[in-house]
C-alpha cells in the first residue's frame, strides 16, 4: 500500500490499532479539512503487530496537541514534515497536568461552569481537581 | 498575610488538623482571640447543622455573618455559579460554601481573594465534618491510631464518608466497612488510603461490630433505589440495633453526621454508647478553629 510523500505537515505513526480515526477527531481533522490527509488502518508492525498512521498536509502538531494524541495512543511517533524531510521527530507522551474540555464527571462543576476542566496524572489515571474523581486517560476525550 | 482554603482532606496533613484541633481546644475553653470581619454563609443546598454552626462560630469570635440565600437572589435571574461566589468575596473576609456540585469548592477558591472553606461539595467533600468526627474521636478515646471504627450504611454517595475514610486513614485507625450491596464506598478511595497511610480496610455486607471502638451510622439514601420495596428492606436492615454492638467493646461509641432517619434505633440514645449530639455540639468549636486558622495562615 502506497501513499504518496507529503511536503509539509506531520506524519503520526505508531497509532494503537484502530485509533487513527480519533487521533484525526481530536486534531480537528474533518471533511471540511482543505488539504491532503491519509489514515492507514491495521498497518503491520513489527514492534505493535497492528498500527494505525495518519498522513496530514500543512498541519503541524505541537506538544500540546501531542497530549491529546497520547490520551488515546501513548507513545505514536509525530514526525514534522517540512521540504518533504523530517525536521522534527518526538513521542506522544502523557503530560502530568491537563486543562482540557469538560471533566467526564456529569455533576462536576466543570460541566456547568465556562472554563477548562485540569487533571493532574496520578499513575495510571488521571486525576480531576475540581471533583477529585479518577479517570483512565481514555475516558478523558 | 497568607491565607489558607479547607476544601479537601486530601489537601490537609496531618500536623494542620493537629493545629486545628489545638485551636478547637482552646475555643472551648474560650481562649481563641477574638476577631473582626465577615463570613460569608453559602449554601446552595439545604443544611441545619453545618450552616448554623459556621455562623455560630463566626458570631462566638467576635465576626459578624452575611448569609447568601439563593432562593432570593440573582441565581433566580440566571447568574452563574462563578460570577455569584466574585460578588460574595467583594463582601466579606471568608466564605462557607456548600453546594450540590462536586468541585464548587475547589472552583469558588480559584476564584476568591479570601479564603474559603467547603461546608459540602456534591458527593466529594466535606472536611470541616471529618475534623469534627475525628476532634470527637479523639476526646472520647483520647487517641486515633490503631482504634476499629465501623462504618454502616450508604458509603457510596455519602460526602462525610469520602472524607472520613480519607481523615481516619492519615491517622491511622483501622476501617471495617459495612454497607449493603451496591452502596460500597467508591473503590479508589479505599485503595488510595490503604496504600498512603498503611491502614487495614475491610469491606463486609453483614453485620460484624466485632471489637469496634467507633461505629460510624449514615443514612441510606432511600432516593438512589429505582426499587423503593428494595430500599424499605435494606432500610430496615441497615438499622443499627443495640444487639448489633454486643460485641463491640463496651465502652465503643456511636456517631452519626446527622441528620438521621431511622438508621438508629431508639434504644440507642440511651444506651451509653450515643455520641451524635455531642458531635454536633463539637461543630462550633472546630469550625471557630478553622476560621481562625484559614484566616491566619
Amino acid at each position: 500500500m502506497n501513499v504518496e510523500k507529503i511536503t509539509n505537515g506531520t506524519v503520526i505513526d505508531h497509532i494503537v490499532s484502530g485509533k487513527g480515526k480519533k487521533v484525526l477527531s481530536l486534531l480537528g481533522i474533518n471533511e471540511n479539512y482543505p488539504y491532503r490527509v491519509a489514515l492507514m488502518i491495521n498497518m503491520p508492525s513489527k514492534k505493535m503487530g497492528k498500527k494505525d498512521i495518519v498522513k496530514i498536509e500543512g498541519f503541524f502538531v505541537d506538544e500540546i496537541k501531542a497530549h491529546l494524541i497520547a490520551l488515546v495512543s501513548p507513545h505514536a511517533s509525530i514526525n514534522i514534515i517540512r521540504d518533504e524531510k523530517v525536521s522534527k521527530k518526538f513521542e506522544a507522551v502523557l503530560p502530568e497536568k491537563l486543562n482540557i474540555g469538560k471533566c467526564p464527571n456529569p455533576n462536576c462543576i466543570t460541566a456547568s461552569e465556562r472554563g477548562n476542566a485540569e487533571f493532574i496524572k496520578e499513575g495510571e489515571f488521571f486525576r480531576c481537581t475540581y471533583c477529585e474523581r479518577q479517570f483512565k486517560s481514555s475516558e478523558l476525550v | 498575610m497568607i491565607y489558607m482554603n479547607i476544601i479537601s482532606m486530601r489537601d490537609l496533613d496531618k500536623k494542620t488538623v493537629e493545629s486545628i484541633f489545638s485551636l478547637a481546644e482552646k475555643a472551648e475553653k474560650g481562649k481563641l482571640p477574638e476577631r473582626k470581619g465577615i463570613l460569608a454563609t453559602a449554601f446552595f443546598e439545604p443544611s441545619t447543622r453545618t450552616k448554623l454552626s459556621f455562623q455560630s462560630a463566626a458570631e462566638r469570635l467576635g465576626m459578624k455573618v452575611v448569609d447568601f440565600i439563593p432562593e432570593v437572589s440573582s441565581l433566580q435571574k440566571g447568574e452563574s455559579f462563578s460570577d455569584t461566589v466574585k460578588m460574595l468575596d467583594n463582601y466579606c473576609d471568608i466564605i462557607a460554601i456548600r453546594h450540590p456540585k462536586e468541585g464548587s469548592a475547589r472552583l469558588a477558591a480559584r476564584l476568591a481573594k479570601h479564603p474559603v472553606i467547603n461546608g459540602g461539595d456534591g458527593g466529594n467533600e466535606h472536611p470541616t465534618q471529618t475534623m469534627i468526627d475525628l476532634y470527637t474521636i479523639k476526646k472520647e478515646k483520647g487517641k486515633l491510631d490503631g482504634l476499629n471504627i465501623v462504618f454502616f450504611g450508604d458509603l457510596k454517595h455519602a460526602r462525610t464518608m469520602r472524607s472520613l475514610i480519607y481523615g481516619l486513614g492519615m491517622f491511622g485507625a483501622n476501617m471495617i466497612l459495612i454497607s449493603p450491596k451496591g452502596l460500597e464506598a467508591a473503590p479508589e478511595i479505599v485503595k488510595e488510603t490503604k496504600e498512603k497511610f498503611g491502614v487495614e480496610i475491610i469491606e463486609k455486607n453483614e453485620m460484624d461490630f466485632t471489637n469496634a471502638d467507633v461505629v460510624y451510622a449514615g443514612r441510606i439514601q432511600e432516593e438512589r433505589f429505582a426499587d423503593k420495596y428494595e430500599a424499605k428492606k435494606v432500610m430496615e436492615q441497615f438499622r443499627l440495633k443495640l444487639e448489633y454492638l454486643k460485641k463491640a467493646k463496651k465502652d465503643a461509641i456511636v456517631l452519626h453526621p446527622l441528620p438521621r432517619l431511622g438508621e438508629i434505633g431508639p434504644e440507642i440514645d440511651d444506651s451509653g454508647h450515643a455520641r451524635y449530639f455531642e458531635e454536633a455540639a463539637n461543630a462550633v468549636p472546630i469550625r471557630m478553629a478553622i476560621i481562625q486558622y484559614a484566616l491566619e495562615k
